[in-house]
C-alpha cells in the first residue's frame, strides 16, 4: 500500500473571521478528503470542526468546498488532485460559518417547515394505493436527494446575495416541491406559493445546481423548468384563473 | 452548578432515525409535547443508509406469505432466542406500518399490477421486503422527517445527551448538550424514549457511523435499567474490503436477492460447502438448484447465498482465513457475470456509484470483493415486548437500541421493519404513561451537576490522553477480541484492556474551546463506548456456546441449555454484572407454526 503525504489547506476559524492553515498528513491509495481531514483531527488539531456520518455518499453531511468547488468530502478521491499540490478545503459560502468547516445550514431546515405537507387522496377500495412504475419514476429521482445542499450552495440567487433568502427557497427546495406536486397521490395546489414567497421565478436556469448534486439529479430539466411552466400555466390560464377563483370562493 | 437551559416536555425521545422519528409522530399525534433530540442534523441519522427494504408480509408478490410465516422465519433466525411476543407483534404489524409510510408520501418500487414490490433477502422464505432500489432507508427516513416537520415535533439537532435523571427510580429527565455551541441543556420530560441505534463504532471495521457509540444501551444501564443479549452482535457479510478507507462500508444483501452470488479465489461457489443442519431441507444442493430458484419458487429450493447474515458471515470468515480469499482479504460477491448491466445499475443504483466512486470498480463487469463488517447488535435495552417500557418506570426503548425482537441473530429488513413497530409503539405508552402523571417529576440538582461536571472536565486537564488514541485503541481491541470468532482468554484478557483503557479515558483532554469540538465531543462518547463494550464481553464470556451472531471457538455447538436462556446485564453498585434468566414461554399455536414444517 502506497502511502504519501497530502497537504491541506484548511480553513480555520468561526463567525468572527479566521484564516487558511497547513496541515501534511500521511495518506494512502484510495483514500479520500474526508480521510484527510480525520488524519489532521486525530493528530494534529483535535477541535477541528468537520460534519460527517455515512461517508458513503449516502447521507450528505460532508459538505464543503474543495478548491473553490462545492463537494461531498466523503466522495472526493484525493487522486483526483495534482500530487504535491496544497488541497485547500472551506466551508460552504452561502451558509455562515459556525466553525472550522461546519456551517449553519438551518435555512434549509426553516424552508422545508414552510412546505405544505403532502396530501394524498384516497385509497382504492381494496385499502391499497394501485401506482405504475411508470408514473413514479419521475418522483422517484426526486427522492434520491441526500440534502447535502450543495445546490443551494452554488446556487447565485443566494450565494452572494444574503437578502434573497427572504424570498427564494433555493434548488433543493425546488426539488421538494416538484416531488410533491407530481406526487400522483398528492391533492395539494402549492403553484402560488412557488410563484411568489418561494421565489422559483429567481431562477434563470444557469443549471449550476444540477451540476454539483452527487446524486445526479436532473435539478433544472426535470424539476425546476416544468414547475416554471406549472406556475405560468397556473398564473395566466385564464380559464384555470377563474376556476381557482370560484373554487376558493366556494370553499370559505 | 454550571449555566445551563431548562426545557419541559411530556416526552424527550433521544435519535432521530426510524425508530425514534416514528415515536415522536406518535407521541405527538397523541397530544404529547414532544422533543426529539438527535446529535446530527435531521435526516442524517444510521436509517439514511439501509437499503435492502422493509420485511413485510403483505403477500403482493407471493400471496401464500402472511405473519405466521415472517415469524416463523424471524424466530429461526434468531435461533429461537428472540422474545416470541415481540417477532409476533412484528410480523403482525409491518404491514400496515409500511402502508402508513405509503400514505405519508414514501414510493415504493411497483409490481405490474400497481402494488409494493418485494424482494428475496436472506433468511425470508418468500420475497417480502419492500423497497426502493438499494436507498430504501433514505426513502424511509424522508418519509418520516417530513411527516414529523408536518406533525410540529420539536427538534433538538446537533444535541446529544449525556446522562438520564431520575426521581426516586423513576425517569425524570436528561442532561444534554449542543454541539454548536457547547452549552448544557436540562430536558426535564415525564416519560423518555432511547432510539439512539446501536454501538457498531466499538469496533474498527463497521458499517456504522461516528454516532454509533452505544448511547442509549449506556444510559439505560447507568439509569438502573436491564440490557439484554448483548453477546450477540451482528457481523455483515458483506463489507466493502478495499481501498483501506471504505473498509467496512455495507455491501446490501439486495445484491445477492437479485441474483448476486459468493465466490472464493478458486471461483467455487462455497456457500454450498456451508449449509447448516436446520436451513438444509428448504436449501438448494447444486448451483443448477440455486439458479433455477430465482424464477421458480415453487419446485427449487433457495441459493445458500442467501442464508442468515450469521451463517454467511462465518462462511467467508473461514474461506479467507484457510487461504481462499480475494487479494484484499475477502471473497468476491459477483453479480457482473449473471445480470445485464442495465439491471444492475437499475436494481442497485447505490452499489453501483459507490463502488465505481470509492473503489474503482465497475460492478456490471468485474465482482466486489467483499468481507464482514460489523453491522448492527441484537442486544439493547430490555423491554416489555408490548410496551417497550424499560425497567425503569418512564423509560421506553425501540430500534436498535432496545433488545429482544431479533434474539440471536437479526435477518435483514427486520430492523426497518422494527424501527417502525416499535417505534409506534414506545411512541405511544411513553405518551400514555406521560398522560397519566400530573406533574413533572422533580430534578436532582446533585445528578445535573455531576454530569456537568463530568462533561467540563477534558478541558481542564493538560497534557492528557488524545480521545482520538483512546477510541482507536479500543476498536483495536474489541476487533482483535470480541470479533466474529471469540475465545474465553481473549474475552479475558478484552476486559482487561477495557479495564485499561476506562483508566486512560477519565485522563483524556481537549485543546480548544466548547464550541463545535469534535475532540470534545469524542471525549464525551468514549464513556458509553466502553460501558458497552464492556457488557458485550460480559455477555460474552457468560454465554459459553455458538449461537446466531455469538461464536466461541471453545464452545462452537449450541447447547440446548443456553438456549432457554438469556444473558441480561445489569449495574450493580456502578459495575455492570451478568445474571441468566429463562426466556419466556412461548404458546402452544405459536409453537405449531415450527412443527408444521
Amino acid at each position: 500500500m502506497a502511502s504519501y503525504d497530502v497537504t491541506l489547506r484548511l480553513w480555520r476559524g468561526d463567525a468572527g473571521g479566521g484564516e487558511l492553515r497547513d496541515y501534511t498528513v500521511p495518506v494512502e491509495d484510495g483514500e479520500v478528503v474526508l480521510d484527510a481531514v480525520h488524519h489532521v483531527q486525530a493528530t494534529q488539531a483535535g477541535d477541528l470542526a468537520v460534519r460527517w456520518n455515512c461517508k458513503a455518499g449516502k447521507c450528505g453531511s460532508c459538505s464543503a468546498e474543495v478548491n473553490g468547488k462545492p463537494r461531498l468530502l466523503c466522495m472526493t478521491r484525493l487522486n483526483v488532485f495534482e500530487r504535491g499540490e496544497p488541497i485547500t478545503v472551506t466551508p460552504l459560502r452561502t451558509f455562515p460559518v459556525v466553525r472550522d468547516l461546519v456551517t449553519d445550514v438551518s435555512f434549509n431546515y426553516e424552508m422545508a417547515r414552510r412546505v405544505p405537507a403532502f396530501a394524498p387522496r384516497a385509497r382504492e377500495a381494496d385499502g391499497t394505493y394501485r401506482m405504475q412504475q411508470q408514473d413514479i419514476d419521475r418522483v422517484q429521482e426526486f427522492h434520491k436527494c441526500i440534502e447535502c445542499f450543495l445546490c443551494q450552495d452554488v446556487c447565485h440567487v443566494i450565494r452572494d446575495h444574503e437578502d434573497n433568502k427572504r424570498s427564494f427557497a433555493g434548488p433543493r427546495m425546488f426539488i421538494r416541491y416538484a416531488e410533491l406536486e407530481m406526487h400522483p397521490l398528492d391533492t395539494n395546489d402549492r403553484r402560488e406559493l412557488l410563484g411568489g414567497q418561494m421565489g422559483l421565478g429567481l431562477c434563470n436556469i444557469t443549471k449550476c445546481c444540477t451540476e454539483v448534486c452527487p446524486e445526479d439529479i436532473g435539478i433544472t430539466d426535470n424539476a425546476i423548468i416544468p414547475l416554471k411552466e406549472r406556475v405560468a400555466d397556473a398564473r395566466y390560464d385564464p380559464i384555470a384563473w377563474l376556476a381557482g377563483k370560484l373554487r376558493r370562493r366556494a370553499t370559505p | 452548578m454550571a449555566e445551563h437551559e431548562t426545557h419541559e416536555f411530556d416526552v424527550v425521545v433521544i435519535g432521530a432515525g426510524g425508530a425514534g422519528l416514528r415515536a415522536a409522530i406518535e407521541a405527538t399525534g397523541l397530544g404529547a409535547r414532544t422533543a426529539l433530540v438527535c446529535k446530527s442534523l435531521l435526516g442524517k441519522a444510521h436509517t439514511v443508509m439501509a437499503e435492502g427494504g422493509i420485511a413485510a408480509a403483505m403477500g403482493n408478490v407471493y400471496p401464500e406469505d402472511n405473519w405466521q410465516v415472517h415469524f416463523r422465519d424471524t424466530m429461526r433466525g434468531g435461533k429461537m432466542l428472540n422474545s416470541w411476543r415481540m417477532a409476533q407483534l412484528h410480523a403482525q404489524e409491518a404491514p400496515d406500518r409500511v402502508y402508513e409510510l405509503e400514505e405519508w408520501g414514501a414510493l415504493f418500487d411497483r409490481t405490474a399490477d400497481g402494488r409494493i414490490l418485494q424482494r428475496d433477502f436472506g433468511g425470508h422464505r418468500f420475497a417480502r421486503l419492500a423497497h426502493v432500489g438499494d436507498r430504501t432507508g433514505l426513502e424511509m427516513i424522508r418519509t418520516l422527517q417530513h411527516r414529523a416537520v408536518a406533525t410540529g415535533v420539536e427538534v433538538f439537532m446537533e444535541c446529544t445527551v449525556m446522562r438520564l435523571l431520575t426521581d426516586g427510580g423513576r425517569i425524570a429527565g436528561a442532561v444534554a448538550y449542543w454541539r454548536e455551541s457547547g452549552r448544557l441543556l436540562v430536558l426535564r420530560a415525564k416519560a423518555v424514549v432511547l432510539a439512539t441505534g446501536g454501538i457498531g463504532k466499538a469496533w474498527q471495521v463497521t458499517s456504522n457511523s461516528w454516532e454509533y457509540t452505544g448511547d442509549g444501551h449506556a444510559l439505560a444501564l447507568w439509569a438502573g435499567a436491564d440490557l439484554v443479549d448483548m453477546e450477540f452482535v451482528q457481523f455483515h457479510p458483506t463489507g466493502m474490503v478495499w481501498p483501506p478507507s471504505v473498509r467496512g462500508i455495507l455491501v446490501t444483501e439486495g445484491v445477492r436477492g437479485d441474483g448476486g452470488v459468493l465466490r472464493n479465489a478458486e471461483g467455487r461457489r462455497f456457500m454450498f460447502d456451508y449449509i447448516p443442519e436446520v436451513f438444509r431441507s428448504e436449501t438448494a444442493e447444486t448451483e443448477e438448484e440455486a439458479d433455477r430458484w430465482y424464477d421458480d419458487r415453487k419446485s427449487n429450493r433457495r441459493t445458500p447465498d442467501l442464508l442468515p447474515r450469521d451463517e454467511v458471515a462465518r462462511a467467508i470468515n473461514t474461506e479467507v482465513k484457510e487461504g481462499r480469499g480475494s487479494p484484499h482479504g475477502g471473497v468476491f460477491l459477483d453479480i457482473a457475470g449473471r445480470k445485464p448491466a442495465e439491471y444492475v445499475k437499475r436494481r442497485l443504483p447505490s452499489m453501483y456509484h459507490q463502488f465505481k466512486e470509492l473503489a474503482d470498480v465497475d460492478i456490471t463487469r468485474e465482482p466486489m470483493e467483499v468481507g464482514p463488517t460489523c453491522h448492527y447488535v441484537m442486544g439493547g435495552i430490555r423491554v416489555d415486548p408490548d410496551t417497550q417500557a424499560a425497567t425503569v418506570p418512564g423509560l421506553y426503548a425501540a430500534g436498535e437500541a432496545a433488545g429482544g425482537m431479533h434474539g440471536a441473530n437479526r435477518l435483514g429488513g427486520n430492523s426497518l421493519s422494527d424501527l417502525l413497530v416499535f417505534g409506534l409503539r414506545a411512541g405511544r405508552f411513553a405518551a400514555e404513561h406521560a398522560g397519566a402523571l400530573r406533574e413533572l417529576p422533580a430534578v436532582d440538582p446533585d445528578q445535573v451537576e455531576a454530569a456537568e461536571r463530568e462533561a467540563l472536565a477534558p478541558f481542564e486537564r493538560d497534557e492528557g490522553e488524545n480521545p482520538y488514541s483512546v477510541q482507536q485503541e479500543l476498536q483495536d481491541c474489541m476487533q482483535e477480541l470480541v470479533g466474529i470468532i471469540r475465545t474465553e482468554g481473549e474475552l479475558k484478557s478484552a476486559l482487561e484492556r477495557i479495564a485499561v483503557l476506562r483508566q486512560r479515558a477519565a485522563r483524556v483532554s481537549v485543546g480548544g474551546h466548547r464550541q463545535y469540538n469534535p475532540g470534545w465531543h469524542l471525549a464525551l462518547d468514549l464513556g458509553p463506548l466502553l460501558t458497552v463494550s464492556e457488557c458485550v464481553t460480559l455477555a460474552a464470556l457468560e454465554r459459553r456456546e455458538s449461537r446466531g451472531g455469538h461464536t466461541r471457538d471453545d464452545y462452537p455447538k449450541p447447547d440446548p441449555e443456553l438456549g432457554k436462556v438469556k444473558v441480561v446485564v445489569r449495574a450493580r453498585d456502578g459495575e455492570p454484572t451478568v445474571v441468566r434468566e429463562p426466556l419466556d414461554e412461548m404458546p402452544d399455536d405459536l409453537k405449531r407454526l415450527f412443527e408444521e414444517q
